[in-house]
């Protein structure tokens, strides 16, 4: 049997590769890609420490499915915002996109 | 022994997985290499499918075979297990399936390198696709359970869309005919509404049952209390209601009534997709669905099988009819598909499963014949219509001919067809095979034998159903021998036609292969009462199919109900009707449209003969499909982009300077707070401003004493504070990028920054 250890490390390292896409990508789908490897990550925890810790229940899995729902939710309002970037300004690079700066 | 070689079948849909996933993965490159690899998975799989074949075949009182379970999904505390299951229903469809996928993929292989100067660049891709279809497909038969037959289900469901939109950027100069884009999205939508039935379905019987294992869920307890529970505590039984709900699935994957539009739009495909999809093996996962959850649907007598029936026998008919306007070749075969699968249908709601079943699998052999024979004959005009145009071009290079000549060339219009029999014989001698069969053509086709079986079981079943049907089969004859002579009789009626070459070996070998299965297979299945050769040969197929029913004697209690006794009853009527139908319609067929072919330009005879009674009009509707794709485009496509308008409006409004109902009430609430503001802004100017005034010549006189301290003491700390905090901004200005994911970065560093120092000041406090 995998020991919980393991699955956690997998799961901080998706969460890494994550973490460096989100910080290093240029573009915003990349971005939002890398955010979806972090919240995988965080699926795999759930249902690691469920698997291990709380077999009879479901809350790990009921999480991990909440989860999935917010995740394709904020997939649809991040692509719905990259377009709406797109036809204001042409790009879709983040580091062109600085209309916060002050 | 037995159960070692039948559990191979874990085996079977493993290899064309394995092709699938290495084909984009590492031999993308290689064109010869991919299709190489997905020829050789399914080759493996039509292997160890053969060996489970037989076995089955040989060893019958080792049926339904069930291997042990592995734990593959636990949820919450439900483990679901996963093992495979063989009984002669997965046995006949193992045998029919990896035997045609491979025979389609080996065709691919030429029509794909055929005819055109340049390879398609997405090639590979192609074939990975295919790989992963036969997965879906080989996955969903073997397995012991409805999850994974939805699961594999949807698979296929997926690859349809992609395969459907291969040539995704096409575009036609007519903008009404469909692309394959939106045809691939057409399809997908469409099959999913009924998708959604399925899964209703599936998720009422396992909240019934607890399982959705075969084991369980056809089990005779199940069975029982499935029959005599009340859905929602109504009278309906709970049997009815799931069965009607799988039904849903099988409507959209079987292209029936009211679901079938997406069908002949999916021919925008490949053709080998058509054939292997939307002819041969995916259409027939819903005929499939209902084979596999017969128990269900014949537990207990009520309404839901006269639907499966009515359903069935309408979209026999109904398509059948549309059949005989089309002038596309692939169109004439699509609906073609809808109305055999309208057969089958019947045939399964009569509770005539063994014929529903057979005429399942000889229906694909030769359904798959015709397309690729009619993909070898788009290739051939295609090439002829490249080849007329070349030589035009160098012969009369000045002409005016040269606008005529770009226009867009259409070569599945059969009305541009004719005299091919000549120019492509090893195309021809197929497709006529399969015509036949197609049309029931008596004693020697498949399709005659399994034809004869749905007919002679709606007999004594019900009388509509059965003359319905035979009306069915006689425009089915009819049609199929219309099509046959525009595209092969007669002269060639255009430049395209007459230069059309035959294809290569690697499509006309296939076609050879699956035309022979399209005449022998009918011969497993003669029925007894069949004068003369009955008695001669046993029928293999029923008694060997037959046997899968012993899982209730429900089914068998209303399957005999329904078909009260079908053996006893042997009278000749069915028999010589469908003799009749099959016969004349032929015949019929010939001498519209072989005894004079059509020359070039000349109307149809059925549309001429129509219009002159005043029925054009009528033809008119059958062309245009009964005007069924254009009614869901207005109802239901247009329906769902005004109510996005609607919210549109509701947010925004219409017109630009109108406002919505959002946006109204947000410039209403800005409107009211503007109010608010003049108020007290007059409030302020009159009321305050007096007070204030006059505060101040108070203060102004109290402060002229204190003038030296403030100017120097006060603004001194003041200026100071200013000083400071602008050097301050000045100085971490350069952080504020607005790039997001400095930011972030500097959001993560400093949380990491927090979390340090508080295990920190955690140790330090702990020592």
């Amino acid at each position: 049997m995998v020991p919980l250890e393991w699955c956690l490390i997998l799961a901080a390292v998706l969460f890494c590769v994550g973490a460096y896409g989100v910080l290093s990508r240029r573009n915003a789908i990349a971005v939002l890609m890398a955010i979806e490897l972090m919240l995988n990550a965080v699926n795999i925890n759930l249902v690691a420490f469920w698997r291990y810790l709380e077999p009879g229940g479901a809350t790990g899995q009921g999480f991990a499915l909440f989860v999935y729902a917010v995740a394709a939710a904020e997939m649809a309002v991040g692509l719905a915002l990259v377009i709406a970037i797109w036809r204001t300004h042409k790009t879709t690079v983040l580091e062109d996109i600085d209309l916060l700066k002050g | 022994m037995t159960t070692t070689l039948l559990n191979l079948t874990w085996l079977i849909p493993v290899f064309p997985f394995l092709a699938f996933a290495a084909v984009p993965l590492v031999t993308y490159r290689n064109r010869k290499l991919s299709h190489s690899l997905v020829i050789g998975g399914i080759g493996i799989a039509f292997v160890l499918s053969q060996i489970v074949f037989w076995t089955a075949v040989t060893h019958p009182d080792d049926l339904p075979f069930e291997s042990l379970g592995i734990h593959w999904l636990s949820a919450g505390v439900e483990n679901f297990t996963l093992g495979v299951y063989v009984d002669p229903a997965t046995a006949v469809m193992l045998f029919m399936v990896p035997l045609v996928c491979m025979m389609i993929f080996i065709y691919s292989v030429g029509y794909m390198n055929f005819g055109t100067s340049e390879v398609d660049p997405r090639y590979s891709r192609f074939f990975s696709y295919l790989s992963l279809f036969a997965t879906g497909m080989l996955g969903m038969i073997v397995f012991n359970n409805l999850l994974t037959f939805f699961i594999f289900w949807e698979i296929m469901g997926t690859c349809s869309y992609l395969l459907i939109g291969f040539w995704y950027e096409k575009k036609y100069p007519d903008p009404d005919k469909i692309t394959p884009k939106e045809a691939g999205l057409k399809a997908f939508l469409v099959t999913k509404v009924g998708d959604l039935f399925f899964m209703l379905g599936l998720a009422l019987l396992y909240a019934e049952v607890g399982s959705l294992a075969y084991r369980d869920i056809f089990s005779a307890e199940t069975l029982e209390y499935l029959a005599h529970t009340g859905f929602l505590g109504t009278q309906f039984p709970l049997a009815t209601v799931i069965a009607l709900l799988l039904f849903g699935g099988t409507v959209g994957k079987s292209a029936q009534f009211p679901l079938h539009v997406w069908l002949p739009d999916a021919m925008e495909g490949p053709t080998p997709v058509s054939a292997l999809i939307h002819a041969a093996t995916m259409v027939s996962a819903g005929v499939f669905l209902v084979v596999r959850c017969f128990p269900i649907f014949t537990a207990v007598e009520g309404s839901h099988m006269v639907i499966v029936a009515g359903i069935g026998t309408f979209t026999a008919l109904f398509s059948s009819i549309i059949a005989i306007a089309q002038d596309d070749v692939k169109g004439v075969l699509a609906f073609s598909t809808i109305s055999q699968l309208g057969y089958m249908i019947a045939a399964l709601g009569i509770g005539a499963y063994v014929a529903g079943a057979f005429h399942l699998i000889t229906h694909a052999f030769f359904k798959a014949l015709l397309f690729l024979s009619s993909g070898s004959v788009i290739h051939g005009m295609e090439h002829g219509h490249h080849h007329a145009h070349e030589h035009h071009h160098k012969g009369e290079h000045e002409s005016d001919h040269e606008e005529h000549e770009e226009q867009w060339f259409n070569p599945n219009d059969m009305k541009l067809m004719g005299g091919l029999a000549k120019r492509m014989p090893r195309t021809f001698w197929p497709f006529l095979l399969g015509g036949l069969a197609l049309s029931g053509f008596p004693l020697f086709t498949a399709g005659f034998w399994s034809k004869d079986e749905i007919l002679a079981q709606a007999y004594t079943a019900s009388p509509v159903v059965f003359w319905v049907l035979t009306v069915a089969a006689a425009l089915t004859a009819f049609y199929t021998m219309r099509q046959i002579c525009l595209t092969f009789a007669g002269e060639p009626r255009t430049e395209a036609a007459k230069h059309a070459p035959e294809s290569v070996p690697s499509m006309t070998v296939p076609l050879a292969i699956l035309a022979v299965f399209a005449v022998t297979l009918g011969w497993v299945g003669i029925p007894d009462h069949f004068p003369v050769i009955g008695p001669m040969i046993p029928n293999w197929f029923e008694h060997f199919v037959g046997s899968t029913i012993e899982v209730g004697e429900h089914a068998m209690k209303v399957a005999g109900h329904l078909s009260e006794g079908g053996h006893e009853a042997h009278s000749q009527l069915p028999l010589v009707m469908g003799l009749t139908a099959a016969l004349g319609g032929l015949a019929v067929g010939w001498l519209v449209y072989g005894r004079k072919p059509l020359k070039a330009g000349q109307m149809d005879p059925v549309e001429a003969a129509m219009r002159k009674v005043w029925l054009g009009w009528l033809y008119e509707a059958m062309r245009n499909r009964f005007y069924f794709d254009w009614l869901y485009q207005k109802t239901f496509v247009n329906g769902s982009i005004w109510l996005a308008d609607l919210f549109d409006a509701f947010d925004y409004g219409r017109e630009p300077g109108k406002h919505g109902v959002v946006d109204g009430l947000v410039n209403l609430a800005g409107r009211f707070g503007l109010l608010l503001s003049r108020i007290s802004d007059w409030f302020d100017a009159n009321v305050v401003d007096a007070l204030v005034n006059l505060a101040g010549h108070a203060g102004r006189l109290v402060s002229i004493g204190l003038d030296g301290f403030d100017l120097r003491v006060v603004d001194g700390v003041v200026n100071g504070v200013g000083v400071v905090v602008k050097a301050g901004g000045k100085a971490i200005r350069p952080i504020q990028t607005g790039r997001v994911q400095n930011y972030l970065l500097l959001a993560s560093l400093m949380i990491l920054a927090l979390v340090t120092a508080f295990f920190f000041i955690i140790l330090v406090l702990s020592i």
